[in-house]
């Protein structure tokens, strides 16, 4: 009798999607705690405590305005969830309704608007932000509104391989025969069936997003000030680098802990599906 | 059986269009050559024919899926309905069973929630599932189930025309016949007509009153299954016979 | 030749179903022909697995024993396994269009197994392949050996397959499946093929099937496997006529024949 124990690690447990929902779940609480109260006025200047480092009074530390971090990186992950997701949403609506359309129609639509999602993806999407931006001026909304388009391309293409890849299949042509029409089709029985790869594309796309948003904030081109965002938060706190680590370090730490979460979620809901 | 015709296709050719590389030209192949055939009400007619027939093709011209076509189909019946061989891409893997069951139902859109739902149930019995199959999802159902679905599927709408295209060749030899029984029956209980699509010669014998051979797109051989297996005019059909034995 | 005793095969990704394969015994002399049949799930496709090496010693748990040429492959060295495996047990698969690398030439593919596992020259294995194409009767084999794939039929693509199996001059052939995808006269003349195939080079051919009738047509002996378990086991007529266990009976009570349905 032979008998190996060599079960691997991660896969009976599905803990990608345990840690992933606890990180996500702690930081979405954080933000919408946040919302309403923080610790300390995420505006008020306080010149005896420049530079605090981080105690039980002021966790994070303060900044160079003597403003407590937490609360502004509170408020400022609070910004950047927000843009994350409103440009998530407009990419993904927008990249299911033509990737839809595209992909179950085909024809001279689809090869034309295709044509243009691979010009779009072709320049980097924050590049393509920054010129815009440069040209028509920053602003959270107008972020929004320009990343969101940007994403638009990556979703739609991702919806139009399903789409093609469902239309063909048996139970689309059972649903023909019981006199089902197109729309019904396309958004009934085929959408409900591009969740399983739509999810993961949305996690991977908020990632993108949280990020685009913070280096263009970097830039000193997304959110303007007094208002925090996560990436103008980090670009600050790169000039006292020396002075103020702790500044940098928890901007950072929680863009990653927001990234981390939603990759784990993702990565778990995909294989949560697989099997 | 009656007289009446319910199906009626005439010089029917279809071809299939390549689209062909950059270099290559646009070719298009023939895959129904001059197909006539007739069925009368409560019959079923066995279509006999080994891969690239053209008999599946047959199948989606007939039911309006392939519409690149010239001559005449006539249905006589409303909502002719199919039963696809793969049971695993016939069933929306989104929807639970008793939803499957019930969209042709929302489709027609008469029905109130009440009417649907005991439909639904009694369809289900019908053939052979309880009522705890409705919120099954397919994954979690064997072969043999999912092809009692699809069945519900078609036949909840009450069709006359029903075609079978390889209905139960993916499946193991006793699931094969317990559904094989289960068509048979509903058949007589609901009066209706089969297109039988198989590539098993012994199966069309078993459940078909008459058949037609086809290869390369051809009928090449049509007559009561009898005469079919007993005096082959035809020297392919013959081979069939041979191989199957 | 082949014994199998006591061989129980479990998966580690699913712990809550049970074995794959329960406790069967079986074992093959030289040059027979064995028909292992069951249905969907009867564990038929995993025991030919466990036997021609394909199974990931990770993912599953295999305990018994499968003794081959005087040697238990479930504990002899990876090396003896490459070895065994590789040259002396060839195996055909159901799909013959995926069993096959579509970017390689057909002959390159048939004289693989030579190049792994001998010393001989090329022009040497390209006259075992040329041979081995000749012996599973493709028309032309120098023109086949020059071919892809996809310019070759099923039934031909199969032949290929049987080629490739063959070419290393096994001492068992594992077919898993082979004439499924076949339309019903391809199937016919691969099962004359294999029968050439087992009385011309003395091959042993364990033969997997859903199919009874074929494996009537062809096998010498069938053993019957219903729910990991080997429920019946002896000669073609013994099983086919003279069944004994209620299983057996339904399954050849199920085989389509010449008779009419009420």
């Amino acid at each position: 009798m032979k008998k190996i124990n060599t079960e691997p690690l991660f896969k009976r447990q599905n803990y990608f999607l345990r840690i992933g929902a606890v990180i996500t779940v702690v930081m979405l609480l954080m933000i919408v705690v946040g919302y309403f109260w923080t610790p300390y006025s995420t505006t008020q200047m306080n010149a005896d405590l420049k530079f605090a480092g981080p105690s039980l009074a002021h966790p994070f530390g303060t900044d160079n305005f003597g403003r407590d971090i937490f609360s502004r990186v509170t408020e400022g992950a609070g910004t950047t969830f927000f843009i994350a997701v409103c440009v998530v949403l407009i990419g993904c609506i927008g990249g299911t309704i033509i990737g839809s359309l595209t992909g179950y129609f085909g024809g001279a639509a689809d090869t034309i608007l295709m044509h243009i999602c691979d010009a779009i993806t072709a320049f980097p999407s924050i590049l393509m932000a920054l010129v815009i931006i440069a040209a028509f001026g920053g602003g959270k909304y107008r972020i929004i509104l320009i990343l969101g388009i940007l994403f638009i391309p990556s979703f739609a293409r991702v919806v139009r391989g399903e789409f093609v890849r469902q239309k063909n299949l048996n139970y689309i042509y059972s649903a023909r025969l019981m006199g089902a029409g197109h729309f019904r089709i396309m958004f009934r029985h085929i959408l409900p069936n591009t969740i399983p790869v739509l999810l993961p594309a949305i996690s991977i796309g908020f990632n993108n997003a949280v990020l685009a948003e913070a280096s263009m904030s970097y830039l000193s081109i997304g959110v303007q000030p007094p208002d925090a965002s996560l990436g103008r938060m980090l670009s600050e706190a790169q000039v006292y680098l020396g002075k103020a680590p702790w500044y940098a370090i928890f901007t950072g730490l929680v863009i990653v802990l927001l990234i981390l979460g939603f990759s784990l979620l993702g990565e778990g809901l995909q294989q949560k599906n697989r099997r | 059986m009656s007289d009446s015709v319910i199906l009626e296709v005439r010089n029917l050719n279809s071809f299939y269009r390549q689209s062909g590389g950059i270099f290559s030209k646009k070719s298009t192949k023939q895959v129904l050559r001059n197909i006539n055939l007739r069925m009368q009400q409560g019959e079923i007619l066995g279509v006999v024919g080994e891969s690239g027939s053209g008999k599946s093709t047959l199948a989606k011209v007939i039911l309006g899926i392939v519409r690149d076509y010239q001559g005449e189909v006539i249905h006589y019946s409303p909502r002719p309905q199919m039963v696809f061989q793969d049971p695993y891409s016939s069933l929306n893997p989104a929807f639970s069973v008793g939803r499957i069951v019930e969209e042709p139902l929302l489709i027609y859109g008469k029905y109130t929630a009440a009417e649907r739902k005991r439909r639904v149930v009694a369809m289900l019995e019908d053939v052979g599932l309880g009522s705890e199959y409705l919120n099954r999802k397919p994954r979690e159902l064997s072969g043999g189930q999912r092809q009692r679905i699809s069945i519900a599927t078609a036949m909840i709408v009450r069709p006359k025309l029903v075609i079978l295209d390889e209905a139960v060749s993916a499946l193991d030899v006793t699931i094969q016949d317990q559904i094989l029984d289960l068509l048979m029956r509903l058949k007589n209980e609901y009066n209706l007509s089969y297109l039988f699509i198989s590539h098993d010669l012994n199966v069309i014998y078993q459940c078909c009153d008459r058949s037609i051979v086809m290869k390369d797109g051809q009928i090449v051989e049509e007559n009561t299954v009898d005469a079919l297996f007993d005096h082959p005019q035809h020297e392919y059909t013959r081979q069939l016979l041979r191989a199957a034995e | 030749m082949l014994e199998v005793k006591h061989l129980r095969v479990r998966f580690y990704d699913n712990p809550q179903q049970n074995e794959a394969v329960h406790d069967i015994s079986f074992h093959m002399k030289h040059g027979e022909i064995l028909g292992l049949v069951g249905e969907s799930g009867s564990g038929k496709t995993v025991t030919a697995m466990a036997i021609s090496g394909l199974m990931q010693r990770r993912q599953t748990i295999c305990s018994g024993e499968i003794w081959f040429d005087g040697k238990d492959l479930l504990k002899c060295s990876r090396q003896d396994l490459r070895l065994l495996q590789g040259r002396d047990i060839g195996v055909v698969f159901q799909e013959p269009m995926t069993s096959m690398n579509p970017v390689m030439r057909i002959g390159p593919q048939v004289e693989e197994c030579l190049k792994i596992h001998t010393q001989i020259s090329r022009e040497e294995r390209r006259q075992r392949a040329l041979q081995a194409l000749a012996d599973v009767e493709l028309p032309e084999p120098e023109v086949v050996y020059k071919k892809y794939p996809h310019e070759l039929s099923g039934g031909m693509l199969q032949r290929a397959m049987i080629a490739s199996a063959i070419v290393s001059r096994p001492k068992l052939l594992v077919c898993d499946e082979p004439t499924t995808a076949l339309d019903v006269t391809i199937q016919a003349q691969i099962l004359d093929l294999l029968k050439k195939i087992n009385r011309e080079h003395n091959v042993a051919i364990l033969f997997i099937s859903h199919n009874l009738q074929v494996v009537h047509k062809l096998c010498s002996r069938v053993a019957v496997m219903y729910q990991g378990e080997l429920v019946e086991e002896g000669s073609c007529e013994q099983v086919f006529f003279h069944p004994q266990q209620d299983y057996t009976k339904r399954l050849i009570a199920a085989i389509p024949t010449r008779r009419k349905r009420a």
